[in-house]
Parts: structure tokens; C-alpha cells; sequence
């Protein structure tokens, strides 16, 4: 397999990282003799520039064509690894990374005779999958220097204007008549008192300002096609009419639903109950003592938690489990806007716990000074809501006092409910973006890569993706306008090479792969007499599902292939004799 | 300090964004498990083939355990239930080859599951050990 093959192998002290655990030096004289392999060196530390150095001396002066370096985690030095062998002259695919650091000496600082033992399996592997290496070349695709933002509220306004700011063209798609999103009729918000109003207000004008940027209301993508850097959209627009768009990227800034709690659930569905959402339209709209179908109001109580950090139950077979994050902030901010008013008005908050983190911390602070009393529920305990002769009256049970039964009469009972994921199915058929155990759309890596999607270039922007604040949404938005615009101000994208292939002489097209790939990046295609299968390269994201089903052995991924696999597995089990 | 008593060898299959990490992050955290757990990652633990699990076996290997993406894989909603699929396919033919399928073990491992992947490795070993003095 190895015929007329030419492989370095480096192996990295790390210091002592790696050394003091495995003994690189046996590792290196144990593997010089493996077919194919002309040089076996160490270096101390791999990732110095004079080890880079030494090793493009190497690549060059033996004319290498495959590349082994044992040393820590790919995750810290792969791309440093693979920008050297290109740097070298050798083709960067064909350098394969050994994990001997946190997959070896860290994971075995107790037993150096088989660390070094394992560690020489592993470069064996390593050298075996580098033999079957081939040239592989990323394909280069041009970027569209426009965007598709995809929702009207605060995350999609303000992330089409920082987009908009750099000199790309933004297309905004408002699925409502009016944009602007929830927070567009709201009065004082937490933290700074500003009017949700006032704020969407402001964007819009800016908006409407900008050459670069095209606003669509009651529109929505019907049909989407194309790839990272060029995605062909179809928007219908109002009830007729429809509008073709080229962009390079897009923005989910789609937000979120309140949560609609069942009827009967804390006595949602009677006179008086409502959820915070609700209580918002009336009481932003309204000046001076709070007034309820014209009766002024004396006594609200608020419940928190509803619909969400719910356990599973007869009654609530697919609970929300998590926390909506801004919930505990805006009770306990409304909380002071009502002691703003004038009037004689009791207010009670009924609480699991509170979670004013950060700076809001002082909101409820000052909620609790001013006189809103706050009493702490158990969720095994949740207060009730009954109709009474005398009205509405609530009955909990307070851990505050030792579990005491209180019963409050209430004019205005207030949920305060959750976010839970907008509904959005065709937007969510045609983007085939995957969905987390809750319901939110799922980034790419929930701490290193947070805005990113499967699909490349389209990123998340705000509460589509969790239960996020203003200023959260707004942060995560401007976070998905600096990955799209480093994407598109570049002008080309390389895409990565290691995707799926199709060996012609063995498919016999069944369409098995094709229902298999969830990307649509297999097609038929004409191939002499018969018909195969063809991946399209920009689709294909090489996770390789088509690989097993294919009942004719047809499909690899590079990089990966049946025949790099089963060497490294030859390879690696072969039995290491001990110096 | 290796033991002198014969370990099993495992195989595991792990998935470059997902459960390699996780698998890393024991190394990070100095956990120790058996120097002969040998890791292969692939892009995602949908596409392991069930021939190259019997070829394991066969090369000497005593039990292979595939480390799926499980909820977090970033490429397919449906990546458990295709993996899964994939491990019965292998657990059949693990039994057409006279081998038992109790050599395949498939779990969900996320990126920060480091002391699931060490527990899994222990545990696995000792089923191996059990199912060799059968």
C-alpha cells in the first residue's frame, strides 16, 4: 500500500507533556521502519517555528508526500500543521494529525511501558491512513456580497444595520405585516427603562435611511437553493407577488413565542388571568393608576416559572425544561414600573427562584425595597388560582414563611410565561436546520462556535436559538453579522475537500444514498450506459450517513475512506514488540 | 507501572466534533483508563461501517465502542437513531461470524463527557473480561 510512498513522522515532546509519559524517542526508532516511512524524527515542541521550519527543510529536502505528526489534540494544532505542509509544498491533506497528548501520555500518567506501546499503535495508524492519503484541493467558491436577514424585530434590524455598515446589501423577509418583532408595542423595558417602542422606532427610521438595505414585510421564503456564498431565495411577498434574491449569507432572526399556557393551567382562561405579554399590551398603552376593563386594579399577583423549568407529567407530557432566561428580569422590572404609578396598589410575586443575574440584580432589589412583596413557591406545591364569589383568589403555600397557606385576592392574576420556539415550519423544511431537545434551532458548538449552523453561511441571530435577553439577542445577532461579513468582505470561500465520493464502477443506483443524505447533495446522473449517483461537492458536508447504507460498497468520504479505515485498523492492532 | 495481567483491547470509534473532544478532555483532566483503549475519529458515527467493527474483531481487537455525536451531532437531528441502526446491522452480522455482539457498545458522548467515556471504558472491560471466562 505503501509502494513509492515518501512519509515523514514527527513526534512532539511537548515539553515534557508528552515525554515525561511516553517515550518518544522508542516511538519514533519503533515506527522508522514502517513502509513508507523515509524520516522519523522528534522535536520538542512541534508547533515552534523552528521545528515548523526544520520540518518544511524535511518535506522538502526528502521530497515528502505524506505527512505524520504525533503530537497534541488536532482540535489546537491541525490547522497550524496543515498550513505548514502547505507552506512545504505538500499537499495539506495529506498530513494526518495523531492525538498522543490528551489521547495518550495525559490519559495514561500511570503506566509509561503502555503509553509508549499505545503511542506507537497509534502513529502506526496514523502512517497507515497518510500511505492511502491523495492531493486533495478545497473548492473555491465566489460570495455574493448580500445577505438575507430573515426576520424584522430588534436582532434582524440591528444586525441589518451593522451588516449594512460594512458595504454589504441587505435584504430584510418580516413574515408579520408590521416590523419591528415582540417588543415593537412595549412600553419600559429592563434594564435601562427604555420603550421597546422607542427602540424599534429608532431602528426602522435608520433602516428605511439606508440605500443598501431592503425591507419586505408579509414575506416569506418559499424556496431556497444554492450554498455558502450563493443561496438562490424566493420570497412570496404580501399575497401575490414574489421576489428572487442572490445573497451569500443569512441571518435566522426569526425570535421566539410566548409561551400560550393550557386553559386552566394557574387559571389561564379566566376573567383576570393573563400573561405578561397580555398584561403588556393593556397596561403599556395606559397612564397613571392601573385600570382592568375599566375598574381600577388594587391587588396583582404574579406567577413566575410559567411554562417553563417544567417537569414531565400526565398533564404536561412534553415539558419545557429549561429556564427562559428573561423572565425573573422583566416580573421584577415590571414590578417597579408599577411602583411608579400613582395609587394605592399591592402587588405579590410568586416565585420558584429568582434569577436576576448580573446587573438586574438591583431591579429586584428595588422591586422588593419599594413594597412588592415576593413569596417562594415549591414546584411540587405550585399556587392555585380560583374563581370566587369575592373574585380571584390565589392560594400558595410560602417557603418563606415555613410553608404557610396563604390565599391572596387578586383583580389581575399576571403569568409570567416563557419563551418557547417560534413556529415556523416552512422556513424550517426549507433550511433543514436541526433543532435542539427544546425545540430551539442548534448552533454549530455551544461554546466555540455559537452563531454558526450545519449549513454554512447561515448563522443565528438572537432568540431562535434560546431564550435570550434584548441585549442577549442583539449580541448573538451581531455575532452572526461578523461571521457572515468576515465570510463574504473575502470575496471567495474554500470549502473543505473531505466529503463524500462515488466509486462509478460499483454504483448501480438504488437511490439508497439519496435518501439517506438529509443535504440533498446526491443526484442521478447519466455515467456511460447506466446510471449513478454524483455528490455535489457544495452540498456535501461529509458526515458520511451514505456510507454504510450503500449496499454496493460504492461511497467513501475522503479522508476516511473503507480502505484508510481498515488499514488504520490493521495497523493499530498489529502487536508492539518492546525494545 | 503497566499491569501484567492482560487487558482487552478496545477500539473506539469517536466523532471529530463531538465525542472526540469529550474523550479529549479525560486526557486533559489526567483521568486514567486502560492503554489499550484505541481511538479512531471519524466526521460522525453515522457513517461507521459495520464491516470494519467485525474487522476489528477479527484483527485482534476484543470489543469496539462507537461514541456517537447523540443529541449534539451538528450534522443530522436523526444521527442516534441512524447510529443505532447501524450497530443492530453490525450486532447481526457480528452473529453470522460466530463473534457476540456483546463486543459492540454504542453510547452517546458529548463533548464534555469525560468521566461518562472513562466510566464506559471500565465498565466495557470487565464485560469483556466476564465474556472471556464464559
Amino acid at each position: 500500500m505503501a509502494i513509492g510512498r515518501k512519509i515523514g513522522v514527527f513526534i512532539c515532546h511537548c515539553g515534557g507533556n508528552i515525554s515525561d509519559y511516553v517515550d518518544v524517542k522508542a516511538v519514533a526508532e519503533a515506527v522508522a521502519n514502517e513502509p513508507g516511512v523515509v524520516v522519523s524524527k522528534n522535536h520538542m515542541f512541534t508547533c515552534s517555528d523552528a521545528a515548523q521550519q526544520e520540518m518544511i527543510d524535511d518535506i522538502q529536502g526528502l521530497e515528502l508526500d505524506g505527512l505524520v505528526i504525533a503530537s497534541c489534540s488536532p482540535k489546537l494544532h491541525m490547522f497550524t500543521f496543515r498550513d505548514m505542509a502547505e507552506r512545504g509544498g505538500i499537499n495539506k491533506y495529506q498530513y494526518v494529525h495523531v492525538n498522543l497528548r490528551e489521547q495518550c501520555s495525559w490519559a495514561h500518567t500511570n503506566d509509561k511501558t503502555g503509553a509508549t506501546e499505545k503511542g506507537i499503535a497509534l502513529v502506526r495508524a496514523g502512517i497507515a491512513k497518510a500511505s492511502l492519503s491523495v492531493p486533495l484541493t478545497a473548492l473555491r467558491v465566489d460570495t455574493i456580497p448580500k445577505v438575507l436577514v430573515i426576520g424584522a424585530g430588534i436582532s434582524g434590524l440591528r444586525g441589518a444595520l451593522a451588516l449594512s455598515d460594512m458595504g454589504l446589501s441587505v435584504f430584510i423577509a418580516e413574515k408579520e405585516k408590521d416590523a419591528g418583532g415582540t417588543v415593537k408595542n412595549w412600553g419600559r423595558m429592563a434594564p435601562d427603562d427604555q420603550h421597546g417602542s422607542e427602540i424599534v422606532k429608532n431602528l426602522l427610521d435608520e433602516v428605511k435611511r439606508r440605500d443598501n438595505i431592503m425591507l419586505y414585510t408579509d414575506a416569506e421564503m418559499i424556496a431556497k437553493s444554492g450554498y455558502i456564498g450563493d443561496f438562490k431565495v424566493t420570497l412570496r411577498v404580501g399575497e401575490h407577488d414574489s421576489v428572487e434574491l442572490q445573497v451569500g449569507a443569512m441571518l435566522i432572526a426569526t425570535g421566539f413565542d410566548s409561551y400560550e399556557p393550557q386553559q386552566g393551567e394557574f387559571g389561564y382562561g379566566l376573567d383576570g388571568v393573563v400573561t405578561l405579554p397580555q398584561f403588556r399590551d393593556f397596561a403599556d398603552q395606559q397612564d397613571g393608576e392601573l385600570t382592568y376593563n375599566g375598574k381600577p386594579v388594587k391587588n396583582v399577583a404574579f406567577v413566575y416559572c410559567v411554562g417553563s423549568r417544567q417537569k414531565k407529567t400526565e398533564a404536561c407530557p412534553e415539558p419545557n425544561q429549561y429556564c427562559s432566561r428573561y423572565c425573573c428580569n422583566a416580573g421584577t422590572h415590571m414590578a417597579v414600573c408599577l411602583e411608579d404609578r400613582p395609587g394605592d396598589l399591592n402587588q405579590y410575586h410568586l416565585y420558584r427562584d429568582i434569577r436576576t443575574y448580573g446587573h438586574n440584580e438591583t431591579i429586584y432589589e428595588e422591586a422588593r425595597t419599594r413594597g412588592a412583596v415576593f413569596m417562594r413557591y415549591q414546584d411540587t406545591e405550585a399556587p392555585t388560582v380560583a374563581d370566587t364569589a369575592d373574585g380571584l383568589v390565589v392560594t400558595v403555600k410560602d417557603q418563606l414563611m415555613g410553608g404557610e397557606e396563604v390565599e391572596i385576592q387578586a383583580d389581575l392574576v399576571v403569568l409570567i410565561t416563557g419563551m418557547v420556539p417560534k413556529k415556523n415550519e416552512t422556513l424550517m423544511n426549507l433550511l433543514k436546520l436541526p433543532v435542539s431537545k427544546d425545540g430551539f434551532l442548534n448552533e454549530l458548538h455551544i461554546k466555540l462556535r455559537p452563531v454558526e449552523t450545519v449549513i454554512d453561511g447561515v448563522f443565528l441571530a438572537g432568540s431562535a436559538q434560546s431564550p435570550k435577553t434584548m441585549a442577549e439577542s442583539v449580541g448573538a445577532s451581531l455575532a452572526a453579522v461578523s461571521k457572515a461579513g468576515g465570510l463574504l468582505m473575502k470575496g471567495f470561500v474554500d470549502l473543505e475537500p473531505l466529503i463524500a465520493r462515488v466509486d462509478t464502477d460499483k454504483c448501480l443506483w438504488c437511490d439508497e444514498c439519496l435518501k439517506a443524505c438529509p443535504y440533498g447533495a446526491i443526484e442521478k446522473i447519466h455515467h456511460g450506459e447506466k446510471e449513478v449517483a454524483f455528490v455535489v461537492k457544495s452540498l456535501c458536508k461529509g458526515e458520511g450517513a451514505c456510507v454504510p447504507i450503500c449496499p454496493h460498497d460504492a461511497l467513501d468520504v475522503e479522508g476516511y475512506t473503507d480502505q484508510q479505515i481498515t488499514a488504520m485498523i490493521d495497523a493499530c492492532s498489529k502487536e508492539v514488540v518492546p525494545a | 507501572m503497566k499491569s501484567n495481567e492482560p487487558q482487552p483491547k478496545i477500539l473506539v470509534f469517536s466523532t471529530n466534533s463531538i465525542s472526540d473532544p469529550g474523550i479529549d478532555l479525560a486526557g486533559s483532566a489526567h483521568m486514567h483508563y486502560s492503554t489499550e483503549v484505541q481511538v479512531i475519529p471519524l466526521p460522525c458515527s453515522s457513517g461507521v461501517k459495520p464491516s470494519w467493527i467485525i474487522h476489528a474483531i477479527k484483527q485482534g481487537f476484543d470489543g469496539v465502542f462507537v461514541a456517537g455525536c447523540g443529541g449534539d451531532c451538528s450534522f443530522l437531528a436523526d444521527c442516534t437513531p441512524r447510529t443505532s441502526a447501524l450497530i443492530k446491522q453490525a450486532q447481526d452480522l457480528m452473529k453470522e461470524n460466530d463473534i457476540s455482539p456483546k463486543r459492540l457498545k454504542m453510547s452517546g458522548l458529548c463533548s464534555v463527557c469525560a468521566d461518562n467515556f472513562v466510566a464506559h471504558m471500565n465498565a466495557f472491560q470487565k464485560d469483556l473480561i466476564k465474556l472471556e471466562e464464559k
